[in-house]
């Protein structure tokens, strides 16, 4: 039987990359970039549900850290000649203006630089529980954000970047998202997941049972922010361009979308939502345009889109509190479970 | 093994310990009973830290716990089951014994101490699987006892494991109490239950509004005349 999980394993790896190489050479521009992005959410997605989904620390402080590693990322490997381009109020900072490295070590230190930021921020906040927590996280957020704004030698400051090599392509951005994938996976089930979920629903509890509060926490609010920061350096390095307002609430609250839709705690649900999540907001861009209704015609309100975009929102959190998955997660058990079940259904009396 | 001496513990203003000693010994089953406000649950939680006294001392084998933080008493042999149980709710049965192994190593002793908790509870093996807010309110107890056996404890303490449970529930309840104990776990049990309490008790210590106000022997404690209109109702031991 664990034979046959395994054989199923590794066809759907297969059809997954057949899917990818067949897209990267049949598919337009815009879809590969609705796909890229759709991978670097499963990122992002599954770096805020370490922390908010698994750890329960309610935490909004994902476009700060997304911020740190993009803008890493970008500076990193942008090209010398760019950088003279970009720069033309005040130069780039020595030794940055004459380094480039290659796309990786970039993005594994825009990661790390984001992780720092999280080790920093988490000392004082992570003593604080529930909304104050979000509460902090939140301002910090926004502190990065002023900062890149002023720190005009370092980042540009308002003008923002452009001309960012555009690195990430399909096998970069689901690579990453396979790696994360795995990581955590492998992180959930070892003990340490154990303590995190074990925080999450009783702290005292928890700290009975001899764990470490604290720096349990911190492990999580790190990690996540470590992968948080790679997301942000996948993503400037796809649009070619980041400027501080990118890195507003409204993309953490993007990521918080994500997994709630798919559920505060489970991978599969984050990895599933992250794609409809991606997909749907670009579906909906019809509903900006003029809709001719036949008795009706509505002309074309840009922002329509995010109306309705809301409004499922609302209809998410009243009627599936849940999410898509809960806390449950993918098994051949299940799947098979429910390809078993289906012929009963058709079948009627059994 | 645990003493403490002269303890006081206030919560702002008001003291809720008014300099309480007591001493648990080695292999035996000490039971504190009380009514509600008695402080009975301030006085385990000052042993396990969640509370700093204002003065007094506990000591635990001769170390001193009042320095010791609540995260490293598990390592030195000291668990809590806590009022109300506190199981994890959205976690299996399985997760939550494995949590409560968290600090240990030692995967072979501690399968055993599975089987162990298994044997105890044979209802939880059925329901390794379940999530533990689905259990019943007396399945939930047994797993919180369970949970914290699986961190091989010297000293168990249990805060009132009686409460909301059917009496029948609680009568085996206290059954496996006794059976813990004769694998050599020494208990502190906190109760409002006193009949039930003081039956398994070696030692139990009865407190009111602070203070210890009678000790004794379980026995001398179920037929004193005085705990028995406080606590047992006249006519239980006529």
């Amino acid at each position: 039987m664990k034979n046959k999980k395994n054989i199923y394993t590794l066809i759907s790896i297969a059809l997954v990359i057949l899917f990818l190489l067949l897209a990267n050479s049949f598919f337009d521009s815009y879809q590969i970039r609705i796909l890229n992005l759709c991978a670097i959410y499963v990122v992002l997605g599954l770096s805020m549900n370490l922390i908010n989904g698994f750890t329960g620390l309610f935490s909004l402080g994902h476009a700060g850290f997304m911020a740190v590693g993009a803008y890493t990322t970008a500076i990193l490997t942008m090209p010398i000649a760019a950088k003279e381009a970009n720069y033309f109020m005040t130069p780039l900072v020595s030794p940055l203006n004459n380094m480039v490295w290659p796309f990786l070590p970039a993005l594994i230190m825009g990661g790390l630089l984001s992780a720092v930021a999280a080790f920093i921020i988490g000392a004082p906040a992570l003593r604080l529980k529930g909304d104050y927590l979000a509460i902090a996280t939140l301002g910090f957020g926004e502190i990065i954000r002023i900062l890149i704004t002023n720190a005009q030698s370092l980042t540009n400051g308002a003008l923002g970047l452009k001309s960012i090599p555009n690195t990430t392509n399909i096998w970069w951005s689901f690579g990453i998202a396979a790696a994360t994938t795995v990581i955590m996976i492998l992180l959930i089930n070892s003990s340490y997941g154990r303590a995190f979920k074990a925080i999450r629903e009783d702290e005292i509890a928890a700290e009975n049972m001899g764990i470490n509060l604290f720096k349990h926490k911190m492990l999580a609010f790190v990690i996540g922010a470590f992968f948080a920061g790679i997301g942000g350096g996948l993503l400037g390095n796809l649009l070619g361009t980041v400027d501080p307002n990118m890195f507003k609430f409204t993309l953490t609250f993007n990521i918080l979308f994500v997994i709630v839709l798919g559920g505060m705690g489970s991978i599969t649900g984050t990895i599933i939502s992250a794609f409809i999540v991606t997909i749907s907001m670009e579906v909906l861009r019809f509903l900006d345009a003029p809709i001719n209704l036949g008795f009706i015609t509505i002309p074309g309100i840009t922002g329509m889109r995010m109306v309705v975009y809301s409004l499922l929102l609302i209809i998410v959190i009243i009627y599936f509190r849940q999410g898509l998955m809960g806390t449950r997660e993918f098994s051949w058990d299940s799947v098979i479970a429910l390809i078993k079940k289906a012929p009963f259904k058709k079948g009627g009396a059994k | 093994m645990l003493k403490i001496k002269d303890l006081v513990v206030a919560y702002g203003g008001i003291e809720a310990l008014k300099g309480i000693s007591l001493e648990v010994n080695e292999n035996k089953i000490i039971t504190l009973v009380g009514a509600n406000g008695a402080g009975k649950s301030t006085t385990l939680r000052s042993i396990v830290g969640l509370v700093k006294p204002k003065q007094g001392s506990i000591e635990f084998e001769g170390k001193n716990l009042l320095s010791i933080q609540t995260k490293d008493l598990v390592r030195m042999g000291i668990t809590l089951v806590p009022e109300g149980r506190r199981v994890f709710a959205n976690l299996t049965v399985l997760e939550n014994l494995k949590l409560g192994a968290f600090y240990r190593k030692d995967e072979k002793e501690i399968k055993k101490d599975m089987d162990w908790v298994y044997e105890l509870f044979p209802r939880l093996k059925e329901r390794t699987w379940q999530t533990a807010g689905t259990l019943s309110g007396g399945e939930q107890q047994m797993l919180a006892i369970g949970r914290a056996l699986m961190s091989k404890p010297k000293l168990l303490m249990m805060d009132e494991p009686s409460l909301g449970l059917a009496p029948i529930i609680v009568k085996e309840l206290f059954e496996i109490i006794k059976g813990i104990h004769k694998q050599g776990v020494t208990i502190l049990l906190i109760e409002q239950n006193a009949n039930a309490a003081l039956h398994i008790a070696d030692q139990g210590y009865i407190m009111e509004t602070g203070r210890i106000t009678l000790t004794g022997t379980g026995r001398e404690l179920l037929v004193n005349e005085d705990v028995k209109k406080a606590y047992l109702g006249e006519s239980v031991h006529k």
